[in-house]
């Protein structure tokens, strides 16, 4: 079956699409959350080593996982945008910075509570939290930049300039643990003896990620939907939906 | 069962104020986002349809006048 793509690469199709989409994501983040926190508060063992305070993993992890891959996904649809002029990325790359932001800055402060107890300290200016807090920083500087700039054509070849040059960004805090010696610990997921205990961790972690990307998918989907109203306002498709709503 | 008790859990082993001062922010950050995002919508929406009436208003207008 010949399957049209291009098709919804117009704002207009996608725009109903997305509507059909967000129950779904919405539906699956809300069990996947909630399997995930049953796993990760009631089935998960205490860990050995860092006994309860270890259970901030399961909103740290999938958080970091996210603000990095956030980037990677609106650097990419920002630079389709801007090479091949298409509006519909460029709104998807505006609709991902938010919730990007956000993951970010959840990475940050459940580091800052977990490094305390296990660390004695909030913060340091380690290559991993360093280059994290700098992610952040890309995040709203794009914002930022989008925001001060009226004509949203510009805004967006703007903001896919600097999404893209902050791209650099992610493989160093990817491998700043490698790289240096950091005090942040290594991409080791299990810090347990026991196989049994690693598994039960583990797959709350993983499902925790799982639900963690459905529920940005929903929301950016959202996101994206208004922006299309937004700068699509003035179309005819926008005027026949006006007239169906009243 | 990890848990002898709700008291117990929700110490979480002396790291409560850790644990709990994470997933509360986070489920206040998921919350506020999901927040902005329908309140924008629905600024949106109700502009739009004040545009749509005041466009009728005009032609209203035109054609009286």
């Amino acid at each position: 079956m010949a399957i049209n793509w291009f098709k919804y690469s117009s704002p207009a199709s996608f725009y109903f699409l997305a509507g059909k989409m967000i129950p779904l994501f919405s539906i699956a983040a809300t069990i996947l959350f909630a399997a995930g926190l049953y796993i990760g508060f009631f089935v998960a063992p205490t860990d050995f080593q860092q006994g309860e305070a270890y259970r901030i993993i399961f909103i740290h992890v999938p958080a970091a996982w996210m603000s990095m891959f956030l980037y990677v996904v609106m650097a990419i649809w920002a630079g389709i945008g801007l090479a091949f002029n298409t509006r519909l990325s460029s709104m998807m790359a505006t609709a991902i910075a938010p919730t990007g932001a956000m993951f970010t800055f959840l990475a940050l402060w459940t580091g800052a509570l977990w490094g305390k107890p296990m660390w004695g300290t909030w913060w340091v200016w380690d290559a991993r939290l360093t280059s994290e807090l700098i992610l952040l920083f890309l995040y709203i500087g794009f914002m930022s930049l989008q925001a001060a700039i009226d004509d949203p054509r510009r805004a967006d070849k703007a903001g896919a300039v600097i999404a893209l040059v902050g791209v650099v960004n992610i493989p160093i805090i990817y491998f700043s643990v490698k790289w240096w010696n950091t005090l942040h610990q290594g991409a080791t997921v299990s810090v347990t003896q026991s196989p049994k205990m690693a598994t039960t961790m583990l797959t709350g972690m993983l499902i925790m990620s799982i639900a963690c990307w459905m529920y940005a998918i929903a929301v950016i989907l959202i996101r994206t939907r208004t922006i299309i109203l937004e700068r699509e306002r003035h179309t005819a498709w926008v005027g026949e939906l006006r007239g169906v709503a009243q | 069962m990890i848990w002898a008790s709700w008291s117990d859990f929700f110490s979480m082993g002396g790291y409560g104020f850790y644990v709990w001062g994470s997933y509360l922010v986070s489920v206040a950050c998921i919350a506020g986002e999901i927040a902005l995002v329908f309140n924008r919508k629905r600024t949106l929406l109700k502009h739009l349809s004040l545009i749509h009436e005041s466009t009728k208003q005009e032609k209203r207008n035109e054609t009286t006048s």
